[in-house]
This record gives structure tokens, sequence and C-alpha cells, in this order.
């Protein structure tokens, strides 16, 4: 997609209409007439021993385990993606951000604000751009004081001095007591660590958050909130790619919704569409739907018997 | 905190009691008889039988175990270690003159493998497959299967004899007086033996410190730094280090033991008048009191180690710190009382099924 495609197409399109294989939500707009993540064709494979074969004899071969996934993040939006656990949504969100295992093989086209990425490209936009909001407190270091890590290392032109006033900043707006910066992860409550794992984030003043399931293990309550801070942040320009298995919390939240199933994005449409199996273009899909609570949640039992 | 401290002296007392049983029971098991492997097998044969006696009676020969202990540990409790038959001297002053020599080594092999393993381990680590990792992996292998003794064999066959770079033997120059040996002739002969120490320790601390680095690159809070923005490089060096240093210094410090055990070796080898050669001199002329003094030496130093890792473990490791003693007595007090209301519950039940 060059530029000029780009401004153009911002134009040519209504939001209902379908383009670049989505629908759009009411707030979901091109700013500077791009989209500010568009992921094409996506797929990734990792180098693996052949499991049929004997111990001996098994030759190596290439299992796909994302394939062919297209995704796009506007600004000012929240874009859920749905699915089961172990599906590959985690490997999607280390994509996203660079982060390749080296037996992995990946292919395809990322653009970031319009702008075509490559892997190195990529791992520049960490924390420069795009930062992750991981799942919980094991992605602290268990032996730094929290307020040092929110702080962070990655940003060596900036003073300490600068950082620290940032800090307090996200602190204070999140209602964290300035203490809470001396205490280490382990003592963290559940409420607080999402808190300071969001602040980590912030900190870098990113463009767009990838959040790698952020709720599990919090309550209805806490949960909630959570899922309002990104509200907001989507609200002040931002994006967010919401990665989470649980799609009642999806559709709480998100404008869009894109369903993952087996390494594939089946489907990507607004939360609108959920309001009827018929709009939905998948089978997996409106599986989903009749699995929620609130429908008639007899999906299965009518497959099984 | 004074419940901590009373343990460990208990735990302290009780080891030195054990060691020094242990020493004696072996030592009056053992079929050396002290005075025939003192005097020396012709001059014994030579010898009248009023004289045999006398050295019987000199070397305790004869005095039931239980005897020999119970008057030893009574001259120890007064501070008194005793005399050392074989160098007809107070067996402190053969420990502290040979302490000198030994601590001098042990601490330099101590150190040097433990920065070089770490140091090794962690760059194997992050650059873990690549040729160097291979290297120093097939290195460690191989080291961590070689007998001390015969690595300092070929050591000093190399260095010693084939290129003549140090001294065959021994702790300083033969034929200088004491006086005169400075530090770089003691340096220089303490050179082979450190170096055989060392390199057979490194393997140990490289190798766990090795797995250690891998799996902390493996872990959540690296990738989460990584995804702010900082390299591997970078992310190991302010995430990584302190958690990799805790197996690292674990290990460091229980590996005083081993170092211990393999200075024996090498003194014998290399001839180097330290504890480890004085052990064996004093082992294989049934020297009872000097064995359980350097027994009791050796073993308060390990003793000393693993309390050593213990405080340092507070120090690094803010989960286990003793700063936060209310948290570690609610939990105890709450199992506590746990406890309390099953047996509670357990009884009227037992009264029930009666």
């Amino acid at each position: 997609m060059s530029d000029k495609n780009s401004l153009s197409h911002s134009q040519s399109h209504t939001d209902q209409e379908f383009h670049h294989h989505h629908l759009h939500a009411s707030n979901s707009h091109h700013e500077h007439g791009a989209h500010l993540l568009q992921v094409e064709h996506l797929s990734v494979a990792f180098e693996m021993y052949d499991e049929d074969a004997s111990f001996f004899q098994a030759k190596k071969r290439m299992v796909n385990v994302i394939s062919d996934v297209n995704i796009a993040v506007h600004a000012g939006e929240i874009v859920a993606v749905v699915g089961a656990s172990g599906s590959g949504k985690s490997l999607l969100a280390d994509t996203i951000l660079g982060i390749y295992e080296p037996n992995a093989q990946v292919s395809g086209t990322i653009w970031y604000e319009g702008i075509e990425q490559d892997a190195r490209s990529l791992s520049q936009l960490r924390g420069h751009g795009i930062s992750l909001v991981p799942q919980g407190v094991a992605s602290l270091d268990p032996l730094m004081c929290v307020g040092k890590q929110v702080e962070g290392f990655g940003h060596p032109q900036s003073t300490r001095q600068a950082r620290k006033k940032r800090r307090r900043e996200l602190f204070s707006r999140y209602g964290l007591e300035e203490s809470v910066a001396a205490l280490y992860p382990h003592q963290l409550s559940g409420g607080m660590a999402r808190r300071i794992l969001l602040c980590c984030a912030l900190m870098d003043d990113p463009r767009l958050i990838v959040a790698d399931e952020p709720t599990p293990g919090l309550d209805l309550e806490l949960a909630e909130q959570a899922l309002s801070d990104f509200r907001d942040f989507a609200n002040q320009g931002g994006g967010v790619m919401l990665i989470t298995h649980d799609i009642e919390l999806a559709l709480h939240v998100a404008d869009r919704v894109a369903v993952f199933y087996e390494g594939s994005i089946v489907e990507e449409t607004a939360v609108s569409a959920f309001s009827s199996p018929e709009l939905l273009e998948h089978e997996y899909s409106r599986a989903l739907w009749h699995a929620l609570p609130e429908h008639d949640f007899v999906g299965e039992a009518h497959i099984s018997a | 905190m004074s419940k901590v401290v009373f343990h460990t002296i208990a735990k302290f007392l009780l080891l030195m009691l054990g060691v020094s049983l242990v020493t004696f029971v072996l030592v009056s098991l053992s079929p050396i008889d002290p005075v025939q492997a003192n005097v020396g097998q012709a001059a014994y044969l030579n010898m009248s039988e009023a004289k045999r006696a006398q050295l019987a009676h000199y070397w305790g020969s004869g005095i039931p175990l239980w005897e020999r202990y119970g008057s030893w540990l009574g001259d120890l409790l007064r501070g008194d270690m005793g005399m050392s038959l074989r160098y007809n001297a107070p067996v402190v002053e053969v420990i502290a003159t040979r302490a000198v020599n030994s601590l001098a080594l042990m601490g330099s092999a101590w150190v040097i493998s433990g920065v070089l393993g770490f140091v090794l381990g962690i760059t194997a680590g992050l650059w873990q497959n690549s040729i160097f990792d291979r290297l120093v992996k097939g290195y460690c292998f191989v080291l961590a299967s070689v007998p001390t003794f015969w690595l300092g064999l070929i050591i000093l066959m190399v260095f010693a004899v084939y290129l003549g770079w140090f001294p065959v033997g021994f702790s300083v120059p033969l034929g200088m007086s004491a006086a005169d040996v400075g530090l770089g002739d003691a340096l220089h002969h303490m050179a082979l033996p450190a170096l055989t120490l060392s390199v057979v320790g490194v393997a140990n601390i490289a190798l766990h410190t090795r797995e250690k680095t891998v799996d902390v690159l493996e872990s959540d809070y690296i990738r989460f730094a990584c995804s702010r923005g900082l390299s591997r490089k970078q992310a190991l060096l302010h995430h990584g280090l302190r958690n990799i240093a805790l197996p690292a210094l674990t290990l460091q410090c229980a590996s005083l033991a081993e170092i211990f055990g393999g200075s024996v070796l090498v003194e014998e080898v290399f001839s180097y008048p330290g504890l480890g050669q004085a052990a064996v001199t004093a082992g294989l002329g049934g020297d009872v009191a000097l064995l359980a003094g350097i027994a009791l030496v050796s073993a308060a130093l390990v003793f000393a180690g693993n309390m050593i890792a213990n405080l340092i473990y507070g120090f690094i490791d803010v989960r286990m710190s003793l700063s936060q003693p209310c948290l570690a007595n609610e939990g105890e007090k709450a199992s506590h009382q746990l406890k309390s209301s099953i047996s509670r519950d357990g009884r009227p039940q037992d009264g029930e099924v009666s």
C-alpha cells in the first residue's frame, strides 16, 4: 500500500463498507489517512521435527502456527482478538512486537502508521510507539522495586529526573501511592500489579498498545477498571489491540472484534455484528455467539446431539 | 532473630561433635599401627621390647576409643586441641602455619573459579548454541569428569617439567631461608596448584549459571523488558544479573567443601605444605589429634560458607529477607490456627463414630 493510495482510501469508503478484510466501527478512523497498524497475510511457521516419524528418522519440517492473518487497528479504537487459549494469540502479539524465536519463519506485511515495516524497524518500534501490556506480575523483575521498573531503561536519551517525574504523574493518575514505587512485585495486589503494568506501557508514550490477556485473575470490578483504562487511552487517539479468550469481555469494551481460530483470523467485524448471528460470516463466530450466556447456549449441544 | 542465632549455634556444636566423633571412630578402625607407621618397618623390627612399649604408650595405642575421645573432648572444652604427635607440636600451631598456605591457595582458586565460571556461564547462556557456547559446554563436561589429581599431574608435567615455567613443588624455593622468601616467590609456587583447583571448580559454576541464564532469558520479565525496547543483552544486564547471581552464589558458597576436598589431592600432587597435606600425613600416621583438629577446622569452614550463602540470600533476594517477619509470622500463625481447628473438629467427629 503506497502512501498515495492510503490517503485516497480514507475518502473512498464509508463506515459500514467492507474494506481491507474488515468492517469499521463508528469510532474507527484513519488518522493521516492510514491505519495505525495494518497486518496482511502474516504467517508464522516453526521448524520442528516430524512427530509422526520415529525418533531417529524424524525430519525437520515447517509447522504453521499462524497462517495468513489480516488485521487492522485504527486510531481511537479497541480491536479485540478473540480466540481459544493456545490458538497462537500470544504469538501474534510477539510477532507484531518483532519478537521472534530463532527457529521461526515469518512472512507477510506489517504497516505502522502507513509505513511498511521489516523485522529491524519493528524491533525499533518496541517501547517507541508500540507497547505491550502483559498478563500479570510474572512480567516484572521479581528482584527490582516497581518504581524503577516503571521508569524503565529503554529511553537513555531522557534523563532519570524526567522519567521519575513522568512515573509520578502516571502513578497519581492511576491512584497509586508514591510508596508503591518502593514495593517489590511479590508485594503487589492484583489490582496494583495491573496498574503498574499499564504504567510501564504508558511510560513509553505509545500510539498502539498490544494487551495480551490483561484481565485473567482479576475480579469483575478490576477487570472493568482495566478495560476502562484502555478505553480512555483509545479515546485520546491511541489504538489498542486487546488479545483475550473472553468473548463477553471483548464485546463489552471493544469497537471491533477479530475472531481468531486455528491460527487465522476468520472474521474481523464491528461489535454490532454480534447482535445477531445472521450478521456473522464464519461458522466459528456464530458458534461463539451461541456460546454467550444470554443466548440459547445450546450450540454445542446441538452439534453433539 | 535470637531464635535463629540459637539454632545456628546449636547446629554448629552438634556438627563439631559429630565430625570429631566420626574422626575418632574411623582412626580406631584404621588398620594402621601408629607406632609402626611412624618409626618405620626396619627400625621397629630392631627395637627392644621396652622401647616398643614406651612408643606404644606415647602414641596411645591400646587405650580404648571412648577413653581417648573423652579425654580429647575434655581438653578441647578447655581450649586445648592437643599435641600433634607426628609434628611434635601443638595442633593449633601446626594448623595455623599450614592454614595460611591453604587459605591463600583455596581463596584464590575460589575467587578465580567463581568469577570465571559466572562470566563464562552468562556469556554461553546469552549466545546459546553458538560456537562459544559449545566450547564452554565441552570444556565443562570434560573437566567435570576429570579427576583433580590427574589434572594436577598433567599441569605439573606441562608447565613445570616440560616448559619449566613454574617450580615442581613446595610453597617456597628450596634452600632459601624463610626470611628471604618474598611475595613473588610464594605466588610463583602457588600458581600451579591454584590453577588446577580453579580450572576444576569453573565447570560446576559455569554450567549452572549457563542454565539459569537460559531460563531467565526465556522468562516473562525479560520478554516484557525486550518489548519495552531493550535488547536481550541490555535486558539481561538490568533484570537478569541479580536473578542469575542467586544460584551462582549458593553454589559458590557450597563449593567450599569441594575446593577443600580438591585441595587435599592437589596439595599432595604439588607437595604443597597446606592443611590437605597435613590431613593426609595425620591420617596415614595415626595422628588422631591433628586429624580431628583439621576435620573440625574444615567442617567449620564449610559451615561458615553455607551460613554466608544464607545471609547473602537475604540481601539479594527481597522475597526471603527478614525485613518482613510480620508476614512470615502471620502465615505461621494462620497455619497453626488451621491445624488446631482441624484437631478440634476431629475430636467430636471421633466421638460421633464411636
